[in-house]
């Protein structure tokens, strides 16, 4: 939070109690609510501050797909892990993917097998590596909306030679979009609040009017959430569908102008598949035409197999539509377990079933 | 994986900024967000400021909640 003062006002336990008051009140007769967040930080915050233990029974807060590792392929994770095995490459990747299984391997088992792959924090040491070594370095770029103008805007300064990227950057509204048009019912949707510091509020806004949704951008103290929560009931009792920006200390009507405009410059919008969920049209990014030079896809010549894969009896795929709850799943708490991961959303820590295993309640 | 942590910048050399966030100093790329000056608070995310946080809003925000009785 911005500073101390003002995140202890957003723990506020009076202001919050408040609120929670105004749900049970406005939610009485409305039925079953349904609301959807689609952000691994929003769902730790959910869990970790026991928010769904505040709300009344006919209030139900499930996650979506909002962990970009849970939903990037296994096979793109095989063919980084196949690529790492190549004497002249270096695999830099953000820790979140490292022990995610693929269809054959993970990252962590190729590197076990000798592959040389470095966990960094960012795009700039990854470019950092590439200046000290020889060897030809390719960055896995994973990330929704909010990590891939960090890849854009290194791209635009053009990287050192050596240096290429695997794109599988996502992109979360027309997830949303498939989503509302094929899942379980949705009434809701608490939007991402990081993705939205880039996007800003218009792309939710097209969605929440052609499907009748009220939404609501949230920040990620328990206050934001709480309001989130609030505006949905009342939007839903009133009858309208808007987007209200909860979060506007940090999210603009139009967005980050400079992120959108890097993007702009440096990818296409393409189909792309999401692990669990399927193909969903203009969800993907790829580098532009201009930029081939740093596309590790085409400089290795990566075929990547269009499949779908889970490990055998995991159900993350639900998890991640909001089917069912983590602890739904036949394998969570038991074989699948922090330790002992055995489908995406228990790797990450952003992971639906990683948090309630950590942090929820009802562990076998 | 779109964590982004609060920070107050320290000094800013060209597109880089010296970053204090919750006390640990870090280098952090100030190249997708304009209009950012020293003692402005902003969000990182992955070594890259993306967001200027607004406090005023913030405190608006939360005046406004005191204020309303349930």
């Amino acid at each position: 939070m911005e500073n101390d003062e003002l995140l202890i006002q957003f723990r506020n336990r009076e202001i919050i109690g408040k609120i929670i008051r105004k749900i049970r009140e406005e939610s009485k007769n409305l039925g079953r609510i349904k609301i959807m967040h689609v952000c691994g930080t929003h769902e730790w915050t959910i869990t970790h501050f026991g928010i769904r233990s505040l709300l009344p029974e006919n209030i139900e807060v499930i996650a979506g797909p909002g962990c970009p590792v849970c939903v990037t392929p296994a096979s793109e994770i095989d063919a980084l892990a196949e690529l790492s095995l190549r004497n002249n490459v270096i695999i830099t990747t953000f820790g979140d993917i490292f022990r995610v299984p693929g269809v054959k391997t993970s990252l962590i088992e190729a590197k076990s097998m000798g592959g040389d792959i470095r966990i960094v924090y960012s795009m700039l040491e990854s470019i950092e590596i590439a200046k000290k070594e020889n060897k030809k370095i390719v960055h896995f770029s994973i990330g929704f909306e909010t990590t891939a103008p960090t890849t854009a805007i290194e791209i635009l300064k053009g990287p050192p030679k050596n240096f290429s990227v695997f794109v599988t950057h996502k992109l979360i509204p027309p997830a949303m979009e498939f989503l509302l048009k094929t899942g379980p019912r949705i009434d809701g949707f608490i939007c991402p609040g990081h993705v939205s510091t880039i996007i800003g509020v218009r792309p939710y806004r097209k969605i929440a009017e052609k499907y009748k949704k009220p939404m609501c951008i949230a920040g990620f103290e328990p206050l934001d959430v709480i309001i989130g929560i609030l505006n949905i009931i009342e939007q839903i009792k009133e009858g309208t569908y808007y987007v209200y920006n909860e979060y506007s200390r940090a999210v603009k009507e139009e967005g980050n102008i400079i992120a959108l405009d890097t993007l702009d410059k440096v990818f296409d919008i393409k189909d792309s598949w999401w692990r669990g969920i399927g193909l969903i049209e203009n969800s993907g990014l790829k580098l532009k035409k201009e930029y081939e030079e740093y596309d590790a896809i085409k400089i290795f010549d990566i075929n990547i197999k269009p499949i779908d894969h889970m490990p055998e009896g995991c159900r993350c795929g639900d998890v991640l539509k909001g089917i069912i709850s983590p602890n739904e799943c036949p394998l969570f708490g038991k074989i699948c377990n922090p330790n002992h991961p055995i489908g995406p959303c228990m790797v990450s820590f952003e992971g639906s079933c990683s948090i309630a295993y950590k942090y929820g309640k009802n562990i076998t | 994986m779109c964590l982004a942590i609060p920070a107050k910048i320290i000094k800013i050399k060209g597109e880089i900024a010296e970053v204090d966030i919750g006390g640990i100093r870090k280098e952090t790329s100030i190249a997708l967000v304009k209009d950012v000056k020293e003692g402005d608070y902003v969000l990182i995310h992955t070594g890259y400021a993306i967001a200027k946080i607004n406090e005023e809003e913030a405190k608006e925000l939360i005046e406004l909640w005191k204020m309303m009785s349930y």
